[in-house]
């Protein structure tokens, strides 16, 4: 049986007055149903393009160019636009950042979950308004007779992303994807929406890309991890040998600094490991490897060309010069 | 609070008070004098910094405001302070747009310190920051507190960040402060039940620790109702909770806690 999404060698890129850039350059990666990848990654390494790559909903300036988004074996970027857009709510699914944005604020919310069902089903209006209250209820909001005729705006953040997740979940998607699904949402409340993407998760035997920038989100939630540089996976394993066991420089670099994983103490001398340097700009790449100016094992072939992602041990990805299976 | 501290705004009720004197009834001289000693850095380097200005300008704009020292000691003064924040003298005279996140950050702060301040207010100074430029503004944070006997009023949502910045914690909840202790008594004896839904809720940052001591549930209330803020999500609510509000207490010399259980849970 083929793996439920499979992605090789994609690439989208963006046409600029500044010039061509890669968002996603060359990603590689495979999930199984009811398993949830993070995808972790610092601001403008991609991580959004690849979701919407995978939706076919990239920005109108951009466009695939290369690769295979393989979905339960059918290449997604070979079917028309019409099979397409059946896919999107009802086998794919996607919950965005801000959901202000993705929310009509002039419709009640009852309206609004009932016309994304009616879109993949033939139901009428107020079949579909009950099958909205079950999902709202699915989703764990307590009065969903009420919220219904609530309009967006007088949702709590916490509240407006339970219900993008009940639109996202009306179909019962085989694959969601959450983009950044918590960034805007105080730890309490992000920790219940995690536990209920979890919970749905397991339920449907869905499976999730978890977006996210917060290395803690990806250690509470995620099974595998794709760590993300600049436009490219870097490296690719379950989320303990990331934890744990980090091969590339960089991932290395991002655990060693998180300050939960450093002791308490304002004390000068208590310094946080840093990652020196900044991240490269896309218009403005260095030669070879992305990291090589920041990366403290650099060698001196690393700025000649650039590694590519190998299996350096079962089920460990790793994009670096420092492996020997890497240099041939 | 912080707009509060720096007089940007007046409070509608209550003091505050800088080495004993209410800020709102200082007079212009003391003004003055205290908007020297307390600076502010800002969450997001990108909308603070005015963007027609070069580093060198902004950073040296309090000074010429204020028309400290001559020309060349300005410039001497801004150098050293650019040095020490880790910008390099051919950035001097570029504008902000031609810099990262991080390096707008560090002319944030090299502007907050060139009038010497006391007190620094950072309200979220990491949080716009990509995560792998995070930790060198903590640490420059921490080198620059040392070497220059800086107190500050750290302003954060990360729990991990504050763990490692601060040593006396103050937890707010809608508003108010709900505890105040010091770091380690926070972190291993949290007394506050939201306190304690907080740093339950916080990822441990370790994938063998996923448990959660304490279920985590339910929503900020509307404000302005009767009783404790926190009793809809509270697992220890008694009756009085849903009538009277809780004051701060103070149960030793560095603790408070604004909570009818206090202490007893
Ligand atoms: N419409 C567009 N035109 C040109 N470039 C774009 C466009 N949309 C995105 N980009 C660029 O593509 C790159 C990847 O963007 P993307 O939104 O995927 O980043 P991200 O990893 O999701 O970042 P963040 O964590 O900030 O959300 C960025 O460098 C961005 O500037
Ligand atoms: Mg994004």
């Amino acid at each position: 049986m083929p793996r439920l999404l499979e992605i090789k060698d994609l690439r989208t890129v963006f046409d600029t007055a500044k010039g061509r850039i890669s968002a996603v350059d060359g990603v590689t990666l495979g999930l199984n149903s009811g398993d949830t990848l993070g995808i972790v990654g610092e601001s403008g390494c991609g991580k959004t393009m690849l979701a919407l790559s995978i939706m076919r909903l990239i920005p109108a300036n951009g466009k695939i160019v290369n690769g295979e988004i393989l979905f339960s074996g059918q290449d997604l970027l070979k079917i028309s636009s019409e099979e397409m857009r059946k896919k999107r709510g009802s086998e794919i699914a996607m919950v965005f950042q801000e959901p202000m944005t993705s929310l009509n604020p002039v419709l009640r919310v009852g309206e609004q979950i009932a016309e994304s069902i009616r879109l993949h089903q033939k139901l009428h209006t107020k079949e579909a308004l009950a099958l909205s209250i079950d999902q709202l209820r699915e989703v764990g909001i307590d009065d969903p007779e009420k919220l219904i005729r609530d309009y967006p705006h007088q949702l709590s953040g916490g509240m407006r992303q339970r219900v993008m997740i009940a639109m996202a979940m009306s179909c019962h998607p085989q694959l969601l994807l959450a983009d950044e699904p918590t960034t805007a949402l105080d730890v309490t409340i992000q920790a219940q929406i995690l536990d209920l993407i979890s919970t749905l998760k397991e339920k449907n035997n869905m499976a999730v890309i978890l977006i996210t920038h917060d290395l803690g989100i990806i250690a509470q939630a995620a099974k595998h991890v794709a760590v993300m540089y600049a436009g490219k996976i870097v490296e690719n394993s379950t989320v303990e040998n990331i934890f744990d066991h980090p091969l590339h420089p960089y991932t290395r670099g991002l655990i060693e600094s998180m300050p939960a994983r450093c002791a308490a103490s304002s004390d000068k001398g208590n310094y946080l490991k840093t990652i020196p340097g900044n991240v490269p700009s896309l218009y403005n790449l260095p030669a070879g490897c992305r990291f090589f100016d920041r990366c403290t094992s650099a060698q001196k072939e690393c700025n000649k060309e650039e590694p590519v992602l190998k299996e350096i041990e079962e089920g460990h990805f790793v994009s670096c010069w420092k492996y020997p299976g890497n240099i041939n | 609070m912080a707009r509060l501290i720096i007089r940007l705004e007046r409070p509608d009720a209550g003091n505050i008070y800088y080495k004993g004197d209410d800020i709102n009834s200082f007079s212009a001289a003391q003004l003055k004098s205290y908007r020297g000693n307390v600076q502010m850095i800002f969450q997001d380097p990108y909308s603070s910094l005015n963007p027609r200005k070069s580093a060198v300008s902004i950073i040296r704009e309090p000074l010429t405001i204020r028309k400290i020292g001559d020309k060349n000691e300005r410039d001497e003064m801004v150098m050293q302070l650019m040095a020490k924040v880790g910008l390099s003298k051919e950035q001097a005279n570029r504008y902000p747009h031609e810099f990262s996140g991080g390096q707008r950050q560090r002319i944030g702060i090299a502007r907050a310190l060139v009038l010497k301040p006391e007190l620094i207010i950072a309200d979220e100074p990491v949080s716009a920051l990509d995560v792998s430029i995070q930790a060198q503004i903590l640490n420059l944070l921490k080198e620059l507190k040392h070497d220059f006997g800086l107190t500050y009023l750290f302003i954060s949502h990360d729990l991990n960040v504050i763990r490692n910045m601060s040593d006396r914690i103050a937890v707010m909840y809608l508003g108010k402060i709900v505890e105040l202790a010091a770091n380690r008594d926070i972190y291993s004896t949290p007394m506050h039940p939201y306190t304690r839904m907080l740093l339950s809720a916080v990822p441990s940052g370790d994938p063998k620790n996923k448990n959660r001591t304490l279920s985590i549930k339910g929503e900020a209330r509307n404000e302005g109702e009767k009783g404790c803020n926190f009793q809809n999500r509270c697992s220890y609510k008694i009756d009085i909770c849903a009538q009277e509000e809780p004051p701060l207490k103070r149960y030793d010399q560095q603790r408070f806690c604004a909570c009818h259980r206090g202490g007893s849970i």
